[in-house]
């Protein structure tokens, strides 16, 4: 790393200096190309989101791909259907590395109000790993691009090399995961015991 | 609805069909059709009442239930005839039920709301398909069919439409039990809350 001290000296005579990481983590965060799928209302302010008034090419995220193979970041606004669910991840699946994933709204986050039905995923989380869960019914556009924002600094934030690198820097961590199958009264298996481990809540009177 | 009654009657009188008046408000009385005659009625509904539109199509899961019914018994006491009311329950089979919407474009009637029950809930469930009749009948029968388990009979293409084709239950039913992988609930409450008790407690 560049002495603090020392870079902005240098920038003060037009010198920038960076390190590669942060060379690299700048480009990425500022093109981010959303793969281009709405499940549910969510899609609805996903799409005005992108259009004009707010603009979500002012982050660089303007770009939907009709492809998982050309998409880095995968919003999955809407509803999340145990039908559709294998689905999503298989998509989730066909994506390059680095990607990541938004759950916009409280379907995409828990099952939102349709937790106790039959029919709907509690949580996409289940099934792929989640890096900015956006809550709202729906989202507004603001808060979408809140959640954009976050992710960048996210991105900003990783680290390619050493012991806290990030996950797609892991040869050992998955860039797949397994997609779960139609079963007879449920998907199976209903959850990914590897990757979702929800801490046990608490409370004094449940 | 009792001048289509009686024109039902008067056309097919081997078909047997009843008037089921609702008391509430909203007064909406419906033919409950056997399902043995539910193709002629609707054919005749169709092709002589003018009925040319169905527009819904939709199950009714009737539990097994019990009702208790006052019925006076004759007895003499004394010499005297004395009339002494009993409390009698009743058991009432469960069955499946198939309600059909349906509406006159030309002559601007309606709704007619028309019933056909199946035999039981398990093994007789078969009702037969009006989709002949009324094609928008159709996915909507697959439908009920999907969340319900009615068969109908006589439908060209019966598959799941909502749920996935290896799926075996039948989610409208009343005793459909969802999986039980809900890991936490925000306001839990009745069932929920003894299963969420009980899963605390377990973990």
């Amino acid at each position: 790393m560049v002495d603090e001290e020392l870079r902005s000296d240098l920038q003060k005579r037009g010198i920038f200096v960076a390190s590669f990481e942060d060379l690299y983590n700048w480009g990425r965060k500022n093109s981010l190309w959303p793969l281009q799928f709405g499940l549910a209302c969510c899609a609805i302010e996903m799409i005005a989101t992108a259009a004009a008034r707010f603009d979500m090419a002012r982050f660089g995220a303007e770009v939907f791909r009709p492809s998982p193979r050309q998409a880095d970041l995968m919003i999955i606004a809407g509803t999340v259907t145990k039908k559709m669910a294998p689905l999503v991840v298989r998509l989730y699946n066909q994506m390059p590395e680095p990607k990541y994933v938004i759950a916009m709204g409280a379907c995409a986050i828990s099952g939102g109000p349709f937790k106790e039905g039959y029919n709907v995923l509690k949580g996409m989380d289940r099934y792929i790993p989640v890096d900015v869960a956006i809550p709202g019914c729906p989202p507004r556009p603001e808060a979408l691009l809140e959640g954009l924002i976050k992710l960048q600094k996210k991105i900003e934030g990783q680290r390619l090399f050493g012991s806290h690198r990030a996950r797609h820097a892991d040869a050992g961590d998955p860039a797949e995961y397994p997609v779960p199958a139609y079963g007879a009264h449920d998907l199976e298996p209903p959850l990914n015991p590897a990757l979702f481990k929800p801490r046990p809540v608490r409370r004094d009177e449940a | 609805m009792t001048d289509v009654l009686q024109a039902i009657r008067a056309a097919l009188p081997a078909a047997t069909v009843e008037l089921i008046n609702n008391p509430g408000p909203g007064a909406q009385h419906s033919l409950l059709v056997s399902a043995n005659d539910g193709r002629a009625v609707a054919k005749f509904l169709r092709d002589s009442l003018g009925f040319d539109f169905c527009s819904n199509v939709t199950g009714v899961d009737w539990l097994p239930r019990k009702v208790q019914e006052t019925v006076s018994r004759k007895e003499s006491v004394e010499g005297a005839g004395k009339e002494i009311p009993e409390t009698v329950e009743r058991d009432i089979p469960g069955f499946l039920e198939a309600v059909y919407h349906l509406y006159s474009i030309s002559k601007k009637s309606g709704p007619l709301t028309m019933r056909m029950r199946t035999g039981d809930r398990a093994g007789d469930v078969t009702v037969p398909s009006l989709t002949p009749v009324w094609k928008s009948a159709e996915f909507q029968e697959r439908e009920a069919y999907d969340l319900f388990g009615i068969r109908f009979e006589g439908h060209p293409d019966l598959r799941r439409i909502l749920m996935w084709d290896g799926f075996a239950d039948h989610p409208m039913r009343k005793d459909y039990a969802a999986p039980d992988d809900c890991e936490y609930e925000p306001t839990p409450h009745d069932e929920t809350l003894a299963r969420v008790k009980a899963r605390q407690e377990a973990t």
